[in-house]
């Protein structure tokens, strides 16, 4: 496997707290990799950490073997593009004009006509062409994830971030998306990051699963491997069953696992080792 | 930032054959059309002052005929030509020119101040008013007339405070973003909050002035482009000459700046040097602008947004547009507070709010763009 990117000890964080420890982890070219983790245990921090959006303490992010801590921004937005939750809405910026800021770090002052060619083809890529002149308000919660995937296709990168691209839609738009990423990442070859809560739609559009808890890779692996009982509960603190259909993984939640009595056990009757954060 | 390099367009782009047979589809169409409309839009404004300028010329309270305000400003080129009194040359060339001139460069440096900085702090209620820059300015000019506080001499003394103090306002906004966590929020309320502190100082000053000194603050509060002259346009003309164009190298990431720091980031635009770099550049302008003419308030809200409405977000068209509505909007405003109540004139930033807010709020009211502000 040739590996697209490669996190090296990366460390985040202020003064007094750590938010990532001395993360390591590679990830091979062309796959989709879900990272999964409960609230605050840093999957955004660790997406914007490698797109430089917030500044690792330590260690170092290889994209080709190219250290991206010592790219110029321009570079590094042409090496790595980041999708992010949902955009800011302050002005009305038409959808064809979104997608055209992706382009800014290909461009020089102005536009031109092959940028724009180039936000056509993407437009068209994720049959969204018709929305081109719609503003971006205007349009519904997932036809916006589209497009903004849409910007980070006309960055032309080899690596997208995804920072839960599919919380805050329904789930017709949850697959369709993740269709569309998992479509657009074996046709062209891209590599995508995903950090996701949604650990059904992670295990069925991933080729491998990173586990994070408190700033830490817990479990890294296929998803039938890494999304178990054992970790559900170590990691969640849920009791769930895991039912395996087509080689892919369900899980079905049972009920959360008491967090006072320290020494209680588990389902499968292991230790708990520490109670959830947060 | 180094160049990239550049490829020409491939037959199969993202791997995708393409459907299109040369052909462009119906919205690809609409979209040139829509490129074309802002164009000339941007067209239409330049027409629109050139005519305006024409006509404005020739109205005043001094009854002086359209061919012999023509002839004065030929004779200025090619001299005596047409043969005009000496006191209507000089109410051509030494009043009207020099306001019509002023009303361009003030009206159009205050629209583009403004809409660069509602965009880099991602803001609809950001303007050089708002962000107590020109109250700033004002207290500056309160304390030459109440205490006599002055930084420069002469002619200049009212003009050196008003500068110097609205420099020190937009200094304390910026050094706020400098500071860690700092978002553009803080920098919105900085503003507003010094805003409050010097119209507080401000009142407290005009309740100890006497007459003489409460007339000379509440003209200046008041806003006015009569006491500019061609010495002082030259260098408004100057430092608009030189602000505006760096501001408008910085279109392509102002509109990245509007969607977010985080994204702007992720494609490229360092977000914090942009915001300081346009804090920088137009406080500066608008510093010299507000010292020369007092507190204006309501240009540089509202052009901005009402270009907006018109030709949308994008700043390659934006920038422009809305100097050219500001300009427009002070011209007017200035022809109607000298030849309304003529001869008493009435301070220019009081008609600017009277015919500005209605057509604003007609414009907001309109109901084609409810969503505008979500």
């Amino acid at each position: 496997m040739i590996i697209k990117l490669s996190l090296k000890n990366l460390s985040f964080g202020y003064t007094s707290t750590e938010i990532l420890h001395t993360m390591t982890l590679d990830v091979g070219d062309g796959q989709i990799v879900s990272i999964v983790g409960p609230n605050g245990s840093g999957k955004s921090t660790l997406i914007k950490c490698i797109d430089r959006i917030l500044t690792p303490s330590s260690g170092s992010i290889l994209v080709d073997r190219q250290d991206v801590t010592k790219m110029d921004r321009m570079e590094l937005a042409r090496t790595i593009a980041y999708v992010p939750q949902n955009s800011l809405r302050v002005f009305p910026n038409s959808v064809f004009d979104v997608v055209l800021m992706g382009r800014r770090p290909h461009l020089g002052w102005r536009g031109d006509s092959y940028d724009e060619q180039k936000v056509w083809e993407v437009l068209q890529l994720l049959g969204i062409e018709d929305l081109a002149l719609t503003p971006f308000n205007e349009i519904s919660g997932g036809q916006q994830q589209k497009v903004l995937i849409a910007r980070a296709l006309a960055q032309d990168t080899g690596v997208i971030l995804l920072d839960e691209p599919t919380s805050n839609l329904d789930i017709w738009h949850q697959i369709d998306v993740m269709e569309i990423i998992k479509s657009l990442m074996h046709k062209q070859g891209l590599t995508a990051i995903i950090a996701i809560h949604d650990l059904n739609i992670a295990a069925r559009y991933s080729d491998s699963i990173v586990m994070m808890k408190k700033g830490k890779i817990v479990a890294a692996g296929k998803p039938d491997i890494v999304l178990n009982g054992d970790n559900l509960s170590a990691i969640y603190g849920i009791e769930a069953n895991v039912r395996m259909l087509d080689d892919i993984p369900y899980i079905i939640p049972l009920a959360r696992i008491p967090v006072k009595p320290a020494r209680a056990t588990n389902g499968t009757g292991h230790k708990r080792p520490v109670p959830p954060a947060r | 930032m180094s160049t990239p390099k550049r490829t020409p367009a491939p037959r199969t782009v993202l791997g995708v054959k393409r459907t299109r047979t040369g052909k462009k589809s119906r919205i690809e169409v609409e979209h040139t059309h829509a490129m074309w409309k802002k164009a000339l839009f941007l067209i239409a404004l330049t027409v629109f002052i050139v005519v305006a300028v024409g006509v404005i010329v020739t109205i005043g309270p001094m009854p002086i005929s359209i061919i012999e305000v023509y002839g004065i400003i030929i004779n200025t080129v090619i001299p005596d030509i047409v043969s005009v009194t000496k006191s209507m040359e000089n109410v051509v060339l030494q009043i009207r020119l020099p306001r019509i001139v002023g009303a361009i460069i003030v009206g159009f440096g205050l629209a583009v101040c403004g809409c660069v900085m509602q965009a880099v702090l991602k803001n609809p209620l950001a303007s050089p008013f708002t962000l107590g820059i020109s109250s700033g300015a004002q207290f500056g000019v309160s304390l030459a007339a109440v205490f006599g506080i002055t930084i420069l001499g002469g002619p200049y003394i009212l003009i050196g405070n008003a500068f110097v103090f609205a420099l020190i306002c937009s200094g304390i906004i910026i050094a706020l973003s400098g500071l860690k966590g700092a978002t553009s929020e803080t920098m919105i309320l900085a503003g507003i909050a010094l805003n409050y502190l010097f119209q507080a100082t401000n009142q407290l000053f005009n309740y100890i002035a006497n007459d003489d000194q409460r007339t000379l603050m509440s003209v200046w509060g008041m806003g006015s482009i009569s006491g500019l002259n061609w010495h002082s346009l030259i260098l408004l003309g100057a430092v608009s000459f030189i602000c505006i164009p760096l501001l408008y190298t910085k279109a392509w990431d102002l509109n990245l700046m509007t969607v977010g720091d985080e994204s702007a980031r992720s494609m490229g635009v360092d977000a914090s040097h942009v915001r300081m770099f346009i804090m920088v550049v137009s406080s500066l302008l608008v510093a010299v602008l507000v010292a020369f003419v007092g507190v204006i308030g309501f240009i540089g809200l509202v052009a901005p947004h009402i270009v907006r409405m018109l030709v949308g977000a994008d700043h390659r068209y934006l920038i422009p547009a809305a100097g050219g509505v500001g300009a427009i909007l002070l011209l007017l405003a200035d022809v109607i507070s000298v030849n309304l109540l003529s001869p008493t004139v009435i301070p220019i930033g009081t008609v600017m709010a009277l015919i500005g807010v209605p057509f604003f709020l007609y414009l907001v009211l309109r109901g084609r763009r409810q969503e505008y502000w979500s």
